[in-house]
């Protein structure tokens, strides 16, 4: 299998894999009006740039990065306009979460797949060291501090925005504002591995919510969107549930540590106040954390009763 | 004949041998040389901290003042191998601090460390020079203060591209006032905005032997000069940020900084860079050979006048802001250029923002005729421009090309760049490290097996048609010692047939591709020689049938045997160990 990479990817393969076809042609993708896979070796020259994704949320074939265009190209790739937007879009959260399934220095993946496209994991070959700067650097980048140098340099005016462009790309922002990076440990019952995530690349609860639950949910075997029947399962659970750490349907709530080093749950106060006074995460189990904000988990879980899961 | 050297003499003999190369081949000449020569090794480079144990490294060599180690394949930098793979620094720091008291230098690639390791470092080796960290992680500035406080004599504390847990920049006040020694200390990768400056200042102030400093981007502009005026020695220098509004007295006082440091050969840094402070930097241009702008977002006009002063450059580092204009500039006034890596300002935007394309590339290939090591991101290529810089360039020794999009063809007639990259292997006969990126089908993998005899280390990416293409680089690249896959129709037939091949090489890595599990456990059963190990975070291998392919392979010769500390994501294929699994 090619194109994806990461482990939901094989998921996908193993599927087709079972029916008993083994070796695959990495030009096979490249084949147009293939509603199944067909796996075997040799060419498939031309056209390489059209696939069709089938319908109706079984993959029956590789995902290349093809299938992804940038959120930041104006126009539409190829790819795009031969894809349904459900599975496109589908396909996109599943690879996000594919891009968080395996590594190391997850920040720069989970920023890369929380922002834009949803790209192939570890493509192009950048370090997540290089990620991780560039990311940085374009929340640095005050829309002030080129106004003064456009003032010195107005002919390079139009190169300096180009500038912007590129390096927000890291970061997707379009007003970057002066911020840096806010890296907070999270830890998760049960875990021994804490992880670290940067507070400031995301704008929102929701989005530091499913930026942890990629992290950390998916090692759990039923909430676990990475493997091939999960998979679906995975892309359905996207498109209709809202973050479970936050609304109190998952076994786990999401809490944080604040300056004065009391335990409270995630949600009460607007996020900005809360990046000022959180310190650290942790995902605790329901059980756990009854004592805290007890009116906050009580108010969550008669929505959790109401909502349709 | 009866005579022979005293073992004193010989020792003082091998002693001026410093290749690990040699010093191998010299141990091999008879038993009593293999002797002599363990005892006076002292420095120790091992490419895999699982190809050996710790053990067997201090039972044959019980003298080595400096170890190097590395952790994690290559592929972990782009965060294909997950959290908790391995690479534990510990259990080496633990052996050894019992068995080489005299430890001079550590040296760690991709490694995993703690603050534990830190600390027992500081406490065990009284005598410990030199902590070099390589995109390292795990640890904190904690373990840092630790080191600070104990290593009276540190010369080296050189952090490059780890990740660090940034707590306080009060680390540095850890070091005593008695601590004079310090000859680089690189702390550009720690992120927090809170460096303590005055501890800093001082602890420059007070090591006369500073060649190289390298600040993180807590250290404002106005900053630089106080720190470049207590170090004019200094060869090696790494800016914080370089942006700040334009005052004349600032900008007259860096330059002045600047021009001070007469030894100044190399610059780095340059985080968010405010252009019209670059001209403080011309009073050392001429003299710099090694320039690193890769995080400068800076544009083409403002890098030409800048590199156009610097006629001595050998090594330079940029982002794709340069664009071809800037690359020929380049070819035309630096004339002594080695090593050139141009960077991807914008990797994911599907449409070009730059203008950089295989153009400038084929001008520093045509105008520098030192150019020995590439490494070149752009979104289009042709093969007529790979023949080009390889007939212009056969001195060339590294050569990386990412084209940002996989399975690029040949921009000009469409066809796979087979041929480019066969020409690239034909004339650089001295090549030693190859990355291959867009339109690429069993063809090249035939020139390489054919030309690359002295290929080293080979990356490839959604390349190839089938198995052959692996068949040809596993059976004809000779002095092949790392190979890393990803995403190609490569399976087990390849594999199988060249098994022994793998016992020569350092590892091979193989992600998404078509590899079985049954063909893991038979390399396995095959090869007692060789770690297999299966990597799969969403179910064991062994849950589906034999024929799946598995998500990832890493395999290495090993004399230590399987590991023991494996996440439970990771299998190996070593039969008795599976079975107690």
């Amino acid at each position: 299998m090619q194109g994806g990479g990461g482990g939901s990817e094989s998921g996908s393969l193993s599927t087709v894999s079972r029916e008993d076809n083994m070796v695959v042609s990495s030009e096979d993708s490249s084949c147009p009006d293939e509603s199944e896979l067909e796996l075997g070796l040799g060419l498939c020259l031309g056209g390489f740039k059209m696939h069709q994704v089938s319908r109706g949320g079984q993959f029956a074939r590789i995902l290349t990065a093809k299938d992804f265009p940038s959120a930041i190209s104006a126009s539409p790739s190829p790819s795009s306009s031969s894809s349904s937007s459900s599975s496109s879009s589908s396909s996109s959260s599943s690879l996000s979460r594919a891009n968080v399934t395996a590594g190391t220095k997850r920040t720069a993946d989970s920023v890369a797949a929380a922002n834009s496209s949803s790209q192939v994991v570890g493509w192009p070959p950048i370090r997540a060291y290089r990620m991780n700067s560039m990311v940085n650097q374009a929340k640095n980048q005050t829309t002030e501090g080129f106004n003064s140098t456009m003032e010195n340099h107005k002919s390079e005016t139009s190169t300096v925005e180009k500038g912007t462009t590129g390096i927000s790309s890291y970061h997707n922002s379009g007003n970057a504002k002066l911020r840096k990076s806010l890296f907070v440990k999270v830890n998760m019952d049960g875990i021994p591995i804490g992880r670290k995530v940067d507070m400031n690349a995301h704008e929102s609860y929701e989005k530091l919510a499913k930026t942890l639950e990629d992290m950390f949910l998916k090692t759990t075997p039923n909430v676990n969107p990475a493997g091939s029947r999960a998979l679906e399962l995975g892309m359905m659970n996207k498109l209709t549930r809202s973050s479970k750490l936050l609304d109190g349907s998952s076994d786990f709530v999401l809490t944080y540590e604040d300056k004065e080093g009391d335990w409270m749950l995630v949600g009460d106060v607007p996020w900005k106040m809360f990046l000022c006074s959180v310190k650290r995460l942790r995902i605790m189990r329901t059980s756990e954390a009854t004592g805290l904000a007890p009116r906050l988990h009580e108010r969550n879980c008669q929505r959790q009763r109401s909502k349709h899961i | 004949m009866a005579y022979s050297f005293p073992d004193e003499v010989l020792e003082h003999v091998f002693s001026f041998i410093q290749s690990d190369k040699d010093r191998n081949a010299v141990s091999l000449v008879c038993k009593s040389w293999y002797e002599i020569e363990r005892w006076c090794r002292r420095k120790v480079f091992i490419g895999n901290c699982y190809a050996v144990s710790p053990r067997m490294v201090i039972r044959r060599f019980p003298e080595v003042r400096s170890i190097k180690l590395k952790g994690k394949p290559h592929f972990a930098d782009f965060n294909l191998v997950p959290d908790g793979w391995g690479g534990y620094v510990l259990p080496w720091i633990a052996e050894m601090a019992g068995a080489y008291p005299w430890l001079e230098e550590i040296r760690l690639k991709r490694m995993v460390v703690t603050d534990e390791s830190l600390e027992l470092i500081a406490k065990s080796f009284k005598n410990f020079k030199v902590l070099v960290l390589f995109s390292c992680e795990g640890f904190s500035t904690d373990g840092l203060a630790a080191i600070a406080a104990s290593c009276k004599n540190l010369r080296e504390l050189d952090l490059r591209e780890s990740e660090v847990d940034d707590l306080s920049g009060h680390w540095l006040a850890h070091f005593p006032e008695t601590c004079t020694s310090l000859v680089s200390l690189n702390i550009s990768c720690l992120r927090s905005d809170e460096v303590s400056f005055s501890a800093l200042e001082r602890l420059v102030g007070r090591c006369p032997n500073l060649r190289s400093l390298r600040l993180n981007r807590a250290v404002t502009l106005d900053k630089i000069a106080n720190i470049l005026r207590r170090a004019p020695q200094l060869v090696d220098f790494g800016t914080g940020y370089y942006a700040a509004e334009l005052q004349p007295d600032v900008f007259s006082n860096l330059a002045g900084a600047f021009s001070s440091c007469k030894e100044l050969k190399s610059l780095s840094g340059f985080w968010d860079v405010v252009p019209a402070y670059l001209p403080a930097l011309y009073s050392i241009c001429p003299r710099l050979t090694s320039l690193n702008l890769s995080y400068a977002t800076i544009q083409s006009p403002d890098l030409i006048k800048l590199v156009s002063h610097c006629p001595r450059l050998q090594r330079l580092l940029v982002l794709d802001y340069v664009e071809d204009s800037g690359l020929e500039e380049l070819a035309s006034s630096c004339k002594d250029l080695q090593e050139l890596r141009v960077f991807p300002s914008d990797p994911f935007g599907a449409e070009p923002n730059v203008s950089l394309t295989e153009q400038g590339l084929v001008a520093v290939s045509l105008g520098c005729p030192k150019l020995r090591s590439v490494l070149y991101f752009c979104r289009r290529m042709s093969n007529a421009a790979l023949v080009t810089i390889a007939q212009n360039r056969p001195n060339l020794t590294r050569f990386r090309l990412c084209i940002i999009e996989p399975k690029t063809p040949d921009y000009l007639t469409l066809e796979p760049l087979d041929v480019g990259f066969g020409a690239i292997v034909e004339h650089c006969k001295d090549l030693s490290r190859l990355s291959l990126s867009g339109l690429l089908t069993d063809h090249v993998f035939e020139y390489i097996g054919t030309y690359g005899k002295k290929l080293e280390m080979l990356s490839v990416a959604f390349a190839g048609d089938s198995d052959l293409g692996l068949h040809h680089v596993l059976s004809g690249c000779e002095s092949l010692r790392k190979l890393e896959i990803r995403d190609c129709p490569f399976g087990d037939k390849a594999l199988l047939a060249n098994a022994a091949k793998l016992e020569t090489m350092r590892s091979l890595w193989m992600s998404s591709c078509a590899v079985s599990f049954g063909a893991c456990k038979l390399l396995g059963q095959k090869m007692p020689k060789l770690n297999v190990e299966v990597i799969d975070e969403t179910e064991p291998p062994d849950s589906r049938p034999e024929s799946c392919p598995v998500d990832k392979l890493y395999i290495y010769r090993s004399v230590a045997g399987p590991r023991f500390d494996m996440p439970p994501f990771v299998w190996t294929m070593d039969e008795a160990v599976r079975i107690l699994h």
